[in-house]
């Protein structure tokens, strides 16, 4: 496309702009890369996903499917435009009612929310879905998002200025005058807590991320909007832990400040593009590269796996490493990465990859696990016979004589599939040498492990490569693993130049882990009043390729798969097999949600066998304070699951009256009613997973967090300064953050297994009482003393008691702080015997959750009506938060039910590869439970994962509530429910 | 390297098309997503400055719409109830955001077999208007779309309008969509009705097609023939009896045969009967 046509003019949020570049580049990438308005998200580069939504002449648009030359003349409006920079009420309403988690899809929802609050400034809920239903999200279930633009009119200032008359909230820029920000606040805080809080008088705390620019100024890295908090209250010292104020790192959420992996790319750097596999199973060899290179004009270098200076494995478990980094003569699935191609960002644009001088030998593939395991089958890797990766076992009193034994016994089987992360920012990042230090800011969720693994590959020191995590649209698990980061390190160890590499949804879609999936057979007895007396479990989980977290999900299953109920007698048997499939890794509860889909819904035709209710069998039979679990695990405080049940029991009954209602009358359309509970250990199973947490002091008055757990829109920068805050007994507005950066803030783990508000939180508390203590010990007081931070000047009260510590006057430290505190924290865990017994996790959470849902009998549809969920937190250190993760995981569940398979080579976008949209997530009531652990913060337990795992099964249990059949292969798409409907076998 | 016209009438247009091959390209809803991220490789014509190919119009035989009409607009034209399912129809062609660019002649040019724009237009006996410098050809959307992503369209025509005959505006039309979830989803199945009453309340005329049964959505005519004169509590059972055998689905991701060859019937019968407007059988799929 020539290039060199004459400039084309339009106007960007108000401003006039005019670009030199080919008539039919994508207005996205015009947008992002020539203006450098990052706000306008590529998630999938084909009208998918939403992200890119902008207006053009006020009507949203997929800015990645309009041509540049359609801009001519046109008016282009992106988030950056929509309040300037100030917060518009749609802004501050996502804000206040949680609802951008990671921030990914953030701009998308804000513009078309935009276009429709501009014509209806008072919306109805489905008016808003139909306005909304093109923009995807993953993290949220959508339903703070209605709420944020259903209660949008709230947030419009009552000002007659021209600001508040165009919806724009003031002041956010300046610290509020206390007027303004309070009349502001009233509104904010009456949705997200229920205390009246004053304004916080001073500057509020800056987002995260600012950490992002702190060594490397060279490069464009977050540069955060100035602070928009201080128009909302912060709570007082001693109640941030059980609030729900706004997330600290919220305001560049909706403004598009937000840096995420492919917002980072400095303008020097070449792009990177990878030669991926396109067969299941192939050797393959290359043409001369050399003469590619030189004749293929802006292209600087290719490699290959003989480019790789270090070793060519890696792998997130160090005894299973196995994953090439770049395949060495075999690609062992479809979109393995074999070679690089590293050229000028022009050239990137005008390559065709189908060029590459690869030639490839289509091989016999493996894509069942029971070929995988039949007599003779070759192996994918050589050490491991019958393509077994791994197993799991537990096994506990004698289930065989039990089961015989059993007057009822019941048994099934169930088969999922493969299930993608679908997290709408595809894998992006990018690297640059900092002197001798390689520095790689790229999206993840485990900057340590992605740190060791890089320099391992390419033979450096752990300590000459630096992870700066920019913001993560979205993780699940999936970015936990390697994606980019070996790849763009290796091109610019080469070059010596920034390398920066976005992958594409499809590379993104090939090339990274996905849940593994399973089949399952279970057996389960019980004694005529309903007592468990014992189950058996056998599930084989498709690990692809490689093993990423295979044998994690083969050592979880096991332990979990008895459900949160008292067990006897039990055996639990799962293996890892290998084919040549996508490589299958960890997903939001690590096996479980597969396993619990078998356990609950056997649990349901027991209920039946026995004719009792099925929520009052459950409760019967679940574990409660000093049972033992099936791993011999003696549970002695904080089992909430006996509290979950009887919350939801209300509810239950509510339900199935109102389905006999519904079902009074013949129809197509039948209710059904189902529910399923969950427990999930908190932490790395029978593995040590310490935290470290280091704070400190800072002479201007700052409480200084060193926050490394990595936030992809959980919520831990908030939850972990929340616990910061009481524990160390000062407002959570003095804390500034200090994000993730394996050069400056401690390892506080992966942000996995649901463990950084537990495990983390702990070393927080532990940390911030240190640093307590310390000041307390300086002004020589009690424990009682109360600390003030005020300009610079630390006042420490006890009764008439009151010294004031002049911070400027002390010598600061290397890290420019006055007092400082380190503390790591380790859950108290055994390893397991070989039978599977000991100490697992320290701590566990438990939850249970309610589906009533409509199936359409003739066509085999399912229409969701309600879902309600009761979790067991241990403590809600933010509600907020945690509803909102309910609310994620439940939609996450819904999709894993009812709609999602991945195929390879059949579903590698977002237009065959399904995921709920806006309209597939009915309303949802939460019930927080909170029964402490005594290990965790303030006893706080972990919650990102346990609210998936119900809710596939409770869905399953109400379509067969609803029709009297089950469905035996998940997703229960509409062909498999009325194939079960009508009897059929498929 | 590749060329790029954007022509500011159609005899520009038909001119360049004249002269060599293009690939005309207007909401490039179809377009971005074919690409991927491979370089542009066509010479691109883009038709949409051509300002009177957009809108919606009225001649003594025919409504026209014109071929860079958005789906937006169509859903925001006041048109008769014979085009309420093209109403319904665009309202699911992808999302608010695909709408607002994407042409109906683009859906009918990309012959999917799951385009939402066409059962709805062959039940309004909808032409296709084509255009070259040799002159103005019309064909019916079955004469158009020949196959799965095949056409009728020759290197140096483009479709211009599309058409309905006033003569087959009458009755009322509904559209059902069936798909795996609620929003911006490719259709397993699809249907739209077409239905005249008589004024004794019985079936005047009735105009049935199906879309993602089969390679092209096709007419259902001998279950519009049969239903022709019944009464519309006959509808259900009529549509139970027929064999359908103009459908022949397949396998594929959304859906088996064996399921769509099912679902497609009583997909039928809810669009006949929202047609027929009897609004205690109303149900969406």
């Amino acid at each position: 496309m020539k290039s060199e046509s004459a400039p084309i003019s339009f106007e960007v949020n108000g401003a006039p702009a005019s670009v030199s570049a080919a008539p039919m580049r994508r207005l996205s990438s015009i947008l992002r890369e020539e203006l450098g308005l990052t706000g306008t998200k590529i998630g999938c580069d084909a009208g998918d996903c939403g992200a890119c939504t902008v207006l053009l002449d006020d009507a949203p648009v997929c800015a990645c499917l309009v041509p540049l030359a359609s801009a001519e003349g046109c008016s282009v409006r992106t988030v950056e435009g929509l309040g300037g920079d100030r917060l518009t009420a749609l802004q501050a309403s996502f804000l206040a009612n949680g609802a951008a988690q990671c921030g990914i899809c953030t701009p998308g929802m804000l513009v078309a929310a935009t276009a429709l609050l501009e014509g209806n400034p008072r919306p109805a809920e489905d008016e808003v879905r139909d306005a909304l239903a093109g923009v995807l999200c993953r993290c949220t279930g959508y339903r703070k998002i209605i709420e944020a633009v259903v209660e949008a009119h709230r947030f419009v200032s009552s000002d007659s200025s021209p600001e508040a008359a165009a919806g724009l909230v003031p002041p956010p820029l300046a610290p509020p005058h206390r007027g303004e920000g309070d009349r502001f606040a009233a509104a904010a805080t009456k949705r997200a807590g229920d205390r009246d809080w004053a304004a916080v008088p001073q500057n509020p705390p800056p987002p995260c991320g600012e950490g992002l620019g702190v060594g490397v100024p060279a490069y464009p890295m977050a540069r955060p909007a100035k602070s928009a908090l201080g128009s909302f209250s912060f709570p007082p010292a001693g109640q941030a832990v059980g609030a729900s104020p706004v997330r600290l790192d919220g305001v560049v959420k909706v403004t598009g400040a937000d840096r995420f992996g492919a917002d980072v790319f400095p303008a020097d750097a070449l792009s990177l593009l990878v030669v991926r596999s396109p067969h299941h199973r192939a050797a393959f060899s290359f043409g001369d590269l050399g003469a590619y290179v030189r004749e293929n004009a802006g292209v600087v270098a290719v490699f290959t796996a003989a480019d790789i200076p270090g070793v060519n494995r890696f792998g997130v478990i160090p005894a299973f490493a196995d994953q090439p980094a770049l395949a060495e003569g075999e690609a062992r699935f479809r979109g393995e990465a074999v070679a690089l191609v590293a050229c000028e960002p022009w050239a990137a644009r005008e390559l065709d990859l189908g060029k590459f001088p690869v030639r490839w030998q289509v091989l016999p593939a493996l894509l069942d696990p029971s070929a995988a395991q039949a007599e003779g089958a070759a192996t994918l890797h050589a050490d491991r016979e019958g393509n077994i990766l791994v197993r799991g076992f537990v096994e506990r009193g004698d289930p065989d004589t039990a089961l015989a034994n059993a007057p009822v016994v019941v048994s099934g089987a169930i088969e999922t599939s493969f299930v993608e992360h679908a997290y709408i920012e595809p894998e992006a990042g990018f690297a640059a040498f900092d002197g001798e230090t390689l520095t790689i800011a790229a999206c993840t969720q485990s900057p340590y492990m992605d740190r060791d693994d890089t320099a391992k590959v390419l033979g450096l020191a752990r300590d000459k490569v630096r992870i700066v995590p920019t913001a993560t649209g979205g993780g699940f698990g999936s970015k936990l693993d390697l994606s980019v980061q070996p790849l763009i390190g290796l091109a610019a160890l080469k070059t010596g130049r920034p390398v920066a590499l976005a992958y594409s949804r499809q590379e993104s879609m090939m090339s990274t882990t996905k849940r593994h999936p399973a089949r399952m057979q279970a057996k389960l007895g019980a004694s005529t009043d309903g007592t468990i007396v014992g189950m058996v479990f056998d599930g084989e989980f498709d690990t692809g390729a490689y093993a990423s977290w295979g044998p994690t999900v083969a050592a979880r299953v096991p332990v979990h798969a008895s459900g949160p109920y008292v067990t006897p007698n039990y055996r639990a048997r799962s293996r890892a097999v290998h084919t040549n499939g996508p490589i299958a890794g960890a997903f939001r509860g690590f096996g479980v949600p597969q396993a619990t889909i078998m356990q609950e819904t056997l649990y349901d035709e027991l209920a039946e066998a026995l004719g009792m209710d099925r929520l009052q069998l459950r409760l019967k039979n679940a574990l409660r304070n000093g049972d033992e679990t099936v791993s011999g695990h003696r549970l002695e405080a904080g089992v909430g699951i006996v509290a979950c049940l009887e919350a939801l029991e209300p509810h239950w009954k509510r339900a199935l009256a109102d389905a006999e209602e519904c079902n009074a009358s013949a129809g197509a359309i039948r209710r059904g009613v189902g529910i399923a509970t969950c427990w999930y250990g908190c932490g790395n199973t029978a593995l040590p997973n310490p935290s470290t947490i280091r704070l400190g002091i800072a002479p201007a008055g700052k409480v200084v967090l060193f926050q490394g757990a990595v936030d992809i829109g959980q919520g831990s920068n908030t939850v972990i300064a929340q616990i910061v805050a009481d524990a160390l007994g000062l407002p959570l507005a003095d804390i500034e953050l200090r994000s993730a950066d394996t050069a400056t803030t401690p390892d506080a783990g992966k942000t996995s297994a649901s463990r950084q508000t537990y495990v983390t939180g702990r070393a927080a508390e532990k940390a911030a009482r240190d640093l307590r203590d310390q000041i307390l010990s300086h002004a020589n007081v009690s424990p009682a003393a109360r600390l003030h931070l005020e300009g610079g000047v630390l006042t420490v009260w006890e009764g008439e008691v009151r010294r004031h510590i002049d911070l400027a006057r002390m010598e600061p430290d290397g890290r420019g702080l006055v007092f400082s505190a380190e503390a790591s924290y380790d859950p108290p865990t055994t390893s397991l015997d070989f039978k599977g017994q000991g100490r697992p996790y320290a701590v566990y959470g438990f939850g249970a959750q309610i589906a009533e849902l409509d199936v359409d009998l003739r066509l085999g549809t399912v229409g969701l009506v309600k879902f309600t969920a009761a979790h067991d937190v241990g403590k809600a250190i933010n509600p907020l938060l945690a509803t909102g993760q309910i609310e994620g995981g439940i939609a996450q569940g819904i999709g894993m039910a009812l709609m999602e398979e991945y195929l390879p080579g059949r579903t590698e976008n977002l237009h065959d590869y399904l995921i709920p949209t806006i309209g597939d997530v009915p309303p949802i009531e939460t019930i927080l439970v909170e029964v402490p652990d005594p290990e965790g913060p303030f006893g706080a337990k972990g919650l990102g994962e346990h609210v998936l795992i119900p809710t596939a099964p409770a869905i399953l249990n109400a379509i067969r509530h609803a029709t009297g059949v089950s469905v035996r292969k998940l997703p229960a798409t509409p062909s498999r429910i009325l194939a079960a409907i009508r009897g059929e076998s498929r | 390297m590749t060329r790029y016209a954007r022509p500011k009438t159609l005899d520009e247009a038909l001119a360049l098309l004249g002269e060599g091959a293009w690939r005309v390209v207007a909401g490039a809803t179809d377009f971005y997503p074919a690409l991927g991220n491979s370089p542009i490789r066509d010479d691109v014509l883009d038709i949409n400055a051509i300002g009177e190919l957009r809108g919606i119009g009225e001649t003594e035989t025919h409504v026209v719409i014109g071929a860079r009409t958005s789906w937006t607009e169509v859903r925001k034209a006041d048109l008769p109830p014979a085009f309420d399912a093209l109403k319904q129809a665009a309202r699911e062609v992808g999302s608010v955001q695909i709408q607002n660019v994407a042409s109906v002649a683009g859906n009918l040019c990309n012959a999917s077999p799951a385009a939402d724009g066409v059962p709805a237009l062959m039940v309004l006996g909808a032409e296709v208007e084509l255009r070259s410098l040799r002159g103005t050809r019309y064909l019916a959307l079955a004469e158009f779309i020949l196959g799965n992503r095949r056409t009728a369209l020759r290197p140096d025509e483009m479709v211009t309008a599309v058409r309905v005959p006033r003569s087959v505006t009458g009755g009322r039309s509904a559209f059902v969509k069936l798909g795996a979830r609620r929003y911006l989803v490719i259709s397993i199945a699809m249907a739209a009705a077409r239905v005249t009453l008589a004024g004794d309340g019985m079936i005047g005329t009735a105009a049935v097609a199906v879309g993602a049964c089969s390679a092209v959505a096709q007419r259902l005519r001998a279950l519009e023939a049969e239903l022709s004169g019944r009464r519309p509590d006959e509808i259900e059972r009529i549509v139970a009896q027929m064999a359908l055998n103009e459908l022949s689905p397949i396998d594929d991701v959304r859906g088996s045969a064996d399921y769509r060859r099912a679902a497609v019937r009583e997909i039928v019968a809810r669009a006949v009967l929202a047609a027929a407007d009897d609004p205690s059988r109303r149900v969406a799929a």
